[in-house]
């Protein structure tokens, strides 16, 4: 295991290495991409010294926090109902697969007609981009149940409920999991896409305004803390998701 | 007692645990698969306290008829008395079953696999500890007690499910192929095991085995069926003493025992394969 | 393997009780909404039909499954290739799975200044976008499908001592197979989604440049029939590819 994180380690520096040699030779222009160093040196200061940074920050983490909410308590009862009527799935089965290659966010500006310039419409935003993704994987995960538990549970003649919670639930928790995590991912991208379009305050807004102002400086030391803030949101998520799988699987 | 079957030797004193009357199943159609005429109908007694085996060609309902007589599938003909009153539809009282796929929780250890239906029945934890640990002895799993199903292989998960089902020390016992993971020497223990324990708890046993000299071996009686839809053609007494052990084998009865059965089902298991596909292949012309 | 996609009647029957509450959902919402917010389904409709019926329409539609096209292509093509590489070497697999994944997941749409700093308002900044979206969820099924592939498949190819082609081609692309066309499924709607958002903000042609147009006119019938014919091309072609996908994995 170790080895491989020392090669991720090295491939990952090297990158960033190399990204950096290319900015300063001047391969890469100065007006394109500013040197790695740079935008670290650029979010250190802006964290320090600008008044908007961490109200900025703290309104997104807010509206991501309740879009997840949404999304993955939404996403699960709407799974849970959805299987229960196997017609129904059916039919919408291919709205859930063609749901993420229509850019959701068209219809941001009419939820700002509805919900206001504010935390509502980029909840709303958020929760709907995770949500299909929280349906999806909880009905894949009631269909995995292997039939065997499902039996185990009625000889046992456990009640509805003790059923769901002591063997359902259990046995689905792998995917349901994995359905959370592409539910935060897709709420991380729905809120920040929000914000870029159209918003008052936030992070992404802070980054769209940066690009329309010419601030390279400001809008790479944003970017920068988008990208780390969501990859480490994702690698925390899939350590969680790996220990889950691997108790429940060889 | 009007609905004795023809070919079944019954000891009239025994009195019967589970009446099967005109038991049938078909499984509905399915899009684009017709229905399946599963089982039955199906007309005999299982007697309190017996060890009944259960041998048929693969396919043939063997499963069904477990999954009818435990109430997880209700029969669409005929009806089931057990203890003489006729199933609702749901799971009776004391039946345990294990089943023919690993259903061992992943999510729980070996030990709290074990210990599962004793906590859901609400025993005292010291009688669920003592239970579990002799449980977890006579299946050799003591060292595993805290590891979880994926660290172990099939066969042990096999045993982790049996030693869940028999802790609750059910009065009928439903086994549906339990020690097909296992190899033939663990296979034989676990049969003398089964045995032992049968005979302390005076449990009516039904195990569907597709071995047929495990068959032969274990049990008071010996079902056989045919291919599907499952009857059975024929039900073979083996009047073995109740202390009875692996070294039954042998003995020259058990190979006529062991023959008699292997005639009975050779027709019936070209039947099936033939039945089942194999004709397309040809092959069968010689 | 022939691929029949027939309706049974009730499916037909199911499909249409779908739409007709759809179709209610959508012009209760209208209503409470507002027509500032939400256009009604027969405006809408009326609208989008007059869409179809325009030239100008056509030639954006052109522009953007030009795009698509070519980001649909090099997503898969790249990904599976990729997936394929990658998926063959267990270390190459836990050292790079873990990245992919995490590239799959940032938010994208934040990289949208860098790539119309590099690539300018072009066709090639589209496809760009297109593969930016689509090639890492390809690459990533492949990878999980080759890496899920019973052990015992692959021994029992080596005991027929196929070469590394022949194991290639005869037990692992079958046995991955189901796999890929998700990938294949995944992939093109990935793809499209990065082509339209690539045209929302950094082109002059394409549907996406229609629908922003629209967006900053503020012309909600617009927005909604665009999105709507959008949404329900997508998900004709989204249901066929679940459709092939479905006869795929009960195939195998
Ligand atoms: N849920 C079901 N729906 C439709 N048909 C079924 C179902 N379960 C079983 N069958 C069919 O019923 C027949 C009997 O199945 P069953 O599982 O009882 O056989 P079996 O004797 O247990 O076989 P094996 O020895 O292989 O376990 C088979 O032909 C099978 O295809
Ligand atoms: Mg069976």
């Amino acid at each position: 295991m170790s080895r491989v994180r020392l090669i991720q380690t090295l491939l990952i520096g090297g990158s960033v290495a190399l990204l950096e040699i290319l900015c300063r030779a001047g391969v890469i222009d100065h007006f394109t991409m500013i040197p790695p160093s740079d935008m670290l040196l650029s979010l250190i200061r802006i964290a320090r010294t600008e008044s908007w940074f961490w109200p900025d920050v703290l309104y997104t983490l807010r509206n991501l926090a309740v879009a997840i909410v949404i999304a993955v308590a939404g996403g699960f009862l709407i799974g849970l109902g959805v299987h229960a009527v196997p017609r129904l799935r059916r039919c919408l089965d291919p709205l859930f697969s063609s749901y993420y290659s229509v850019p959701t966010f068209v219809l941001y500006p009419l939820l700002i007609v509805i919900f206001g310039i504010g935390p509502a419409s980029l909840i709303v935003m958020g929760a709907l981009f995770g949500v299909v993704a929280m349906i999806v994987a909880t009905l894949t995960a009631l269909d995995r149940i292997p039939r065997a538990l499902i039996k185990t549970a009625r000889i046992m003649r456990l009640d509805a409920l003790r059923g769901v919670l002591m063997v359902r639930l259990p046995a689905a928790a792998p995917h349901l999991f994995t359905g959370l995590k592409l539910a935060v991912a897709y709420c991380v991208i729905g809120v920040i896409a929000g914000e870029f379009i159209l918003a008052t305050a936030g992070i992404g807004r802070r980054l769209s305004f940066s690009y329309n102002n010419f601030d390279n400086q400001t809008m790479y030391g944003v970017l920068l803390l988008i990208l780390v803030f969501a990859a480490t949101l994702n690698a925390l998520l899939n350590i969680w998701e790996k220990r889950l799988h691997q108790r429940w699987y060889r | 007692m009007n609905a004795r079957p023809r070919l079944v030797e019954t000891d009239h004193s025994a009195t019967a645990h589970v009446a099967f009357r005109s038991v049938s199943h078909t499984y509905p159609a399915r899009a684009g698969h017709p229905p399946v005429h599963a089982l039955g109908p199906l007309d005999f007694n299982l007697n309190r306290g017996e060890f009944l085996s259960v041998v048929g060609p693969s396919g043939c309902g063997k499963t069904t008829l477990l999954e009818v007589l435990a109430g997880l599938v209700k029969p669409e003909g005929g009806t089931i008395e057990i203890d003489g009153r006729a199933m609702t539809g749901d799971v009776p009282d004391g039946v345990g079953v294990v089943f023919q796929e690993d259903a061992s929780f992943p999510w729980l250890t070996v030990a709290d696999n074990v210990a599962f239906g004793l906590r859901r029945a609400g025993l005292p934890a010291k009688e669920i500890a003592g239970r579990v640990d002799y449980a977890l002895d006579f299946m050799g799993l003591n060292q595993f007690r805290t590891a979880y199903p994926s660290q172990l292989s099939g066969g042990m998960r096999q045993r982790v499910c049996i030693a869940r089902t028999l802790v609750t020390r059910p009065s009928l016992i439903l086994l549906d192929e339990p020690f097909g993971a296992l190899d033939q020497q663990t296979r034989l223990l676990m049969g003398e095991e089964l045995l032992k324990l049968w005979r302390e708890t005076g449990a009516t046993v039904m195990l569907i085995t597709h071995s047929l000299d495990e068959a032969a071996m274990l049990a008071d009686r010996v079902a056989v069926m045919s291919a599907r839809p499952g009857r059975f053609i024929d039900i073979i007494e083996t009047r073995w003493p109740r202390e009875r052990d692996s070294s039954l084998a042998s003995q020259p009865e058990f190979g006529v025992l062991t023959s008699r059965l292997w005639s009975l089902l050779r027709e019936e298991s070209r039947k099936a394969m033939e039945s089942s596909g194999a004709r397309s292949s040809g092959a069968t012309a010689r | 393997m022939s691929l029949q996609l027939r309706l049974p009647a009730s499916r037909a029957f199911d499909y249409l009780l779908l739409v007709l509450a759809s179709l209610a959902l959508w012009a209760g919402l209208a209503w409470i909404a507002g027509p500032d917010a939400l256009s009604g389904p027969g405006e809408t409709l009326a609208r989008a039909a007059d869409y179809l019926g325009s030239a100008a329409f056509w030639k954006h539609a052109r522009a953007t499954g030009t795009a698509f096209g070519w980001a649909c292509l090099l997503s898969l093509a790249g990904g599976a290739a990729i997936g394929v590489l990658i998926g063959m070497s267990r270390l190459a697999a836990e050292v790079g799975e873990p990245i992919l994944g995490t590239l799959y997941s940032i938010p994208k749409i934040t990289l949208y200044p860098i790539i119309l700093l590099v690539f300018g308002l072009s066709l090639s900044a589209k496809v760009a976008f297109g593969v930016l979206h689509g090639i890492f969820p390809v690459a990533l099924l492949t990878i999980g499908a080759i890496r899920n592939t019973k052990q015992v498949y692959l021994k029992t190819a080596r005991v027929m001592r196929l070469t590394p082609v022949q194991t290639a081609s005869t037990v692992l692309l079958p046995a991955i197979l189901p796999e890929l066309v998700t990938g294949l499924r995944i992939g093109f709607s990935s793809a499209l989604l990065g082509t339209l958002i690539a045209e929302l903000f950094a082109s002059e042609e394409g549907l996406g440049f229609m629908l922003i147009r629209a967006m900053e006119a503020h012309k909600v019938v617009d927005i909604m029939a665009l999105a709507f014919l959008l949404f329900a091309a997508a998900a004709a072609i989204g249901g066929l590819l679940l459709a092939i996908e479905g006869r795929v994995h009960r195939a195998s």
